[in-house]
């Protein structure tokens, strides 16, 4: 039987991809430096940490969070997070009486910019299949509850838009400083398999 | 056209497996295909969309069982075959002559 998310690699891909650089180099289609910069701005630059800053602005400003709701792309490049895989976002907002998901059933999309690349999970099999049909079994697998009077929305990202979900803001965080609050944050709320909590 | 990348609400999928503190990229070779193929679709105007569509035609079987970034190795294959920037014999004859160098 199949595993279905990520096994070992076998020595064949890394060989072949090491001959496609080197064919593509040679070939004048990329610059070896270009594709060591891109790698590390993914690697080590862009993250979640981005995503966190804009719920945590949202959060603490009643203004940005309206502007962030009616126009995802552009509230979200105030904070200069603009780019690759982030050109159309719809940030879904989470209520007492909504609880949102977002999923890619056809493929992996996701918003690099605010939340940097996805977890091999959100990739795979499983996840993809599960949310739209089980989003309760699959909050629960992430050792999350809702209500039943909570209606659980799952969003599949199509080609163009990217999804962002904005969390509630946790009970005993009046007056937090943006900061503090952007800590709360966590990756998985941002994709709705999670709901930010102050740590006891 | 479907496939097996239509995978919504398809049944039989066991329970979601997260790994903790997962790193971006697992094995070298993830990045550098990450990489090459971001700069090569810029590079030759290829639309993301055109890799989507060359990674659906993966084998099922395939499909599902290889590591997540085997499919950009396969897509950016196909596409750089379909517009005859990187031909498959051209990849396999590089792929050889490297693997005969590090035998060495």
């Amino acid at each position: 039987m199949a595993k279905q998310s990520r096994t070992e690699p076998p020595s064949t891909p890394a060989l072949r991809i090491r001959a496609l650089e080197s064919l593509l180099v040679e070939k004048g289609l990329v610059d070896p430096a270009a594709v060591d910069e891109i790698i590390d701005i993914f690697e080590k630059r862009i993250g979640p940490r981005n995503g966190a800053k804009v719920v945590a602005r949202a959060w603490a400003d009643p203004e940005y969070k309206k502007r962030l709701l009616a126009d995802g792309s552009k509230a979200i490049a105030e904070l200069g997070f603009t780019g690759l895989q982030g050109e159309d976002m719809v940030v879904l907002e989470n209520t007492p009486k909504v609880h949102n998901m977002v999923v890619c059933t056809l493929c992996s999309c996701y918003p690099w910019p605010t939340l940097g690349l996805p977890p091999n999970w959100y990739k795979a099999a499983p996840y993809r299949a599960r949310v739209v049909i089980e989003p309760r079994k699959v909050l629960a697998e992430f050792g999350i509850e809702v209500g039943p009077d909570v209606e659980v929305r799952v969003w599949d990202s199509n080609a163009e838009i990217r999804y962002m979900v904005l969390p509630m803001r946790p009970e005993g965080t009046d007056g937090w400083r943006e900061d503090k609050l952007a800590a709360l944050v966590t990756r998985d709320s941002m994709i709705g398999t999670d709901i930010p909590k102050v740590k006891a | 056209m479907n496939g097996i990348h239509d995978l919504g609400g398809m049944h039989g999928f066991g329970p979601i497996e997260r790994e903790k503190n997962e790193p971006v990229f697992h094995e070298d070779w993830e990045r550098r295909i990450f990489g090459l193929l971001n700069l090569t679709m810029g590079a030759a105007q290829i639309h993301v969309d055109e890799i989507r569509h060359a990674i659906e035609k993966m084998p099922p079987a395939e499909y599902l069982a290889s590591p997540y970034y085997e499919h950009w190795l396969y897509g950016a294959e196909k596409v750089l075959a379909e517009l005859g920037l990187v031909t498959p014999e051209e990849l396999d004859k590089r792929t050889a002559e490297m693997a005969k160098r590090e035998a060495k």
